[in-house]
């Protein structure tokens, strides 16, 4: 059955084509189909926003297996399509771990079965995460795995590192992707070292902890020709070391998460435990060169490091809630808010740091555009201007946003997930 | 003044002195026979201790006793929450039982904070972590100010391990607030290197320090910071940051020696040392149950309330 969907009068914003310009799009069997075929096809009006190749994570966790009560891949999904993702990466620390192919089969097949967005599972780097044997990463390749990540922990031991670097060269484009935090400087820490974790008495992590393993990773990245991806950055050190290794010429991409660009350290007066995150939340000079580090390409992408706890969980004291805060709902505003609507970033440059950018990385190229003909129809339309409040219902089980009760700029409309319209009017169609 | 006492930042000066003056005027009830004036009558208090403190829980008790609020002690061994329940269900349960005041001390930073979401009565500041302990501080004031009889432009040392010290803290913060000059000393590693942005000095060497001082007030070294590795051993830190016999003779004539207990003597304070005349030690301990009447006094008894009428 033929089904057709005319999006008429957006701004396109395709950054894969270099292209930003009011116009028509026409969908067509789940692809982009040629302009002047559009008799009989349904019309969205999309006047006054921008539609732009469906968002691509590299950094959520699901959760499913092992803590659905805090998200299942389905309710992920759906927070990942209300958020206008079509693909989502998601972490290896599962219950049990994906460290062979069996779990990232299981993931993939209940993504399958929830139908809402493209779900790419990331392969353990070591067994059960523990740092000290590889996975099986060869294994997993083969069944599509391209981005391996201990997340949640740093590799520990450089030798481990640089084997599973050198082990990855074997395959292309497979990405080892790490969590950047030196355990004995960060452990019982609870929020950035500085000024207001002495002042309330918060136990610290510096951002030297991130950054003497950033500065590790680089080198081990030089030693071994491998390809490194840096998660989450938060410190203006860590970003200065991305960008000398990118010059230098190293294999090495990194991205940041919302939260980091929007918040710093001094939002954590108020003890709220859905600031609470790992990496922590740093000072107005990290959060300023993060920024600017997205703005001039230091830092690739824009991932969301998505971690939803229960509700119990997060209202606690706060050295006893888990780091974390969900992110698909909200990364888009959070973009168009902090870095669009204050002139730090074009529509160009958000849309390639939150979907081509890190379609490349991740190797889908059905996903990050170009919008042409013969595409498949992945693809998000939002309204820039419109303001909202943070606040449940969430797609997501959960709901500990960071930016809950806060107002945001950008709101997702449609999202179009293979030609089909899983999001319409701001909500998910199934 | 604020609903709740969580931090000495939620105070002005004014309220300071107000609250010390209201302390006043309740220590006279301490030396009665009856010990009891009536102003609390029929409300009531509760101390919900998360951590174990014997000196601060019977200091609250007796100063609500006192003031002849109902009085309930809510530990958490052998309680709901031995069983598992969470802050906020015991912060629920406690206000649906009507709960007037909650005293809450808890080993979590900014556990007073959280609470004030769920519940709503004053919430007391009895010590959380290593953020506050503001009524020791204000006790400490008090001490201070009958003993020298201001505040304003003395000199003190606070001594030991301020890192994780939340009486450092709320101390610190409150005598800059009423304009005395502090020094923290102590080794590197237990001093935090953001404090003078607290309005402080920081010293590594307490013999330079003790001359200039009006009051010297020893923080308790817990000896399990030397298994972390922040000073060598616990003889090494007592010889080089106690509060010796011989180190006190630099101190000038009239200064003060504090602690808020329970001392480590032989290892931040000597044993002859703690005994001195100039070591005010239980004062504070004696002050400790009229600043809290005062304060359970100002956050229950409503604006205007002034400590004469009801003593």
């Amino acid at each position: 059955m033929s089904r057709r969907v005319l999006l008429t009068g957006a701004r396109v914003v395709d950054p894969a084509a270099g292209r930003d310009e009011v116009a028509d799009v026409l969908v067509e069997d789940g692809a982009i189909a040629a302009e002047g075929s559009a008799a009989r096809a349904a019309v969205l009006d999309c006047d006054g926003l921008v539609l732009a190749p469906g968002l691509v994570d590299l950094h959520a966790h699901l959760r499913e297996p092992g803590r659905e009560d805090r998200e299942t891949v389905e309710t992920g999904s759906r927070a990942a399509a209300l958020g206008g993702f079509t693909a989502v990466s998601a972490m290896a620390n599962t219950d049990p771990v994906a460290d062979t192919a069996a779990v990232v089969h299981e993931v993939r097949d209940l993504a399958a079965r929830a139908g809402l967005c493209d779900v790419f599972p990331v392969g353990a780097i070591t067994r059960g995460l523990r740092g000290e044997e590889m996975a099986a990463i060869g294994e997993m390749v083969e069944a599509g795995v391209r981005i391996f990540s201990d997340d949640g922990h740093t590799v520990p031991d450089a030798r481990v590192l640089r084997n599973a670097l050198t082990y990855a060269r074997a395959f292309d484009g497979v990405v080892i992707a790490e969590h950047c935090e030196e355990a004995s400087l960060v452990e019982g820490g609870q929020m950035h070292e500085g000024y207001h974790s002495y002042s309330l008495g918060l136990a610290g992590r510096p951002r030297e902890a991130e950054e003497i393993v950033v500065a590790r990773d680089l080198a081990l990245a030089r030693l071994t020709g491998g390809r490194l991806h840096v998660c989450h950055l938060s410190s203006a050190g860590s970003v200065d070391l991305v960008r000398r290794a990118k010059a230098e010429g190293l294999r090495v991409t990194a991205e940041v998460t919302p939260h980091h660009l929007a918040f710093t350290d001094e939002d954590l007066l108020t003890y709220d435990t859905n600031l609470k995150v790992n990496p922590p939340l740093r000072a107005p000079d990290d959060r300023e060169a993060l920024r600017a580090g997205l703005a001039d390409g230091a830092i690739d992408a824009v991932a969301t490091d998505h971690a939803p706890h229960a509700v119990e969980e997060k209202e606690a004291e706060f050295d006893q809630a888990p780091p974390g805060t969900i992110g698909l709902e909200t990364a888009l505003a959070a973009v168009v808010t902090h870095l669009v609507e204050p002139g730090r970033l074009s529509f160009l440059r958000a849309i390639e740091a939150l979907s081509t950018v890190p379609a490349r990385i991740l190797g889908v190229p059905d996903h990050g555009g170009p919008i042409a003909p013969g595409r498949p129809a992945n693809l998000v339309v939002f309204d820039p201007a419109a303001e909202w409040v943070v606040e449940p219902p969430f797609a997501s089980r959960s709901r500990n946003s960071a930016f809950l009760g806060r107002t945001l700029r950008g709101r997702v409309i449609h999202t179009l997930y293979r030609g089909e319209l899983v999001v319409a009017d701001g909500k998910a169609q199934r | 003044m604020n609903q709740h006492l969580l931090s000495i930042h939620d105070l002005s000066a004014e309220d300071v002195v107000r609250i010390l003056d209201t302390a006043e005027s309740f220590r006279e009830v301490g030396t009665r026979v009856i010990k009891k004036v009536p102003a609390l009558r029929g409300r009531t208090v509760v101390n919900l201790f998360y951590e174990n403190s014997t000196r601060t829980r019977i200091s609250f008790e007796l100063a609500a006793k006192r003031l002849s609020a109902d009085v309930i002690n809510f530990s958490t061994s052998g309680s709901s929450v031995a069983k598992g329940e969470s802050l906020k269900d015991t912060a629920l349960t406690l206000q649906a039982m009507g709960a007037d005041a909650i005293v809450i001390r808890h080993s979590s930073s900014g556990a007073p904070l959280t609470l004030t979401r769920w519940v709503r009565g004053s919430v007391l500041n009895a010590g959380d972590g290593t953020h506050e302990h503001p009524t020791q501080a204000l006790l400490d004031l008090y001490t201070i100010r009958e003993r020298l009889g201001r505040l304003e432009g003395l000199r003190a040392a606070i001594v030991g391990d301020v890192l994780h010290s939340r009486v450092a803290r709320s101390l610190s913060f409150a005598l800059v607030k009423m304009g005395a000059g502090v020094t923290l000393v102590g080794p590197p590693t237990l001093i935090p290197p953001d404090a003078p942005a607290w309005g402080v000095d920081v010293s590594y060497d307490i013999g330079a320090v003790l001359p200039k001082l009006d009051v010297c007030y020893m923080l308790r070294v817990q000896r399990e910071r030397q298994r972390q590795q922040y000073f060598p051993s616990v003889r090494e830190y007592a010889r080089l940051f106690g509060l010796t016999r011989e180190r006190v003779g630099m101190l000038p004539e009239g200064a003060l020696i504090m602690h808020p207990g329970p001392m480590n003597r032989g290892v931040e304070i000597d044993s002859d040392v703690a005994d001195l005349p100039q070591a005010v030690i239980e004062e504070q301990v004696t002050n400790g149950i009229a600043i809290r009447m005062a304060l359970l006094y100002l956050l229950l008894g409503g604006a205007g309330a002034e400590a004469g009428e009801a003593a």
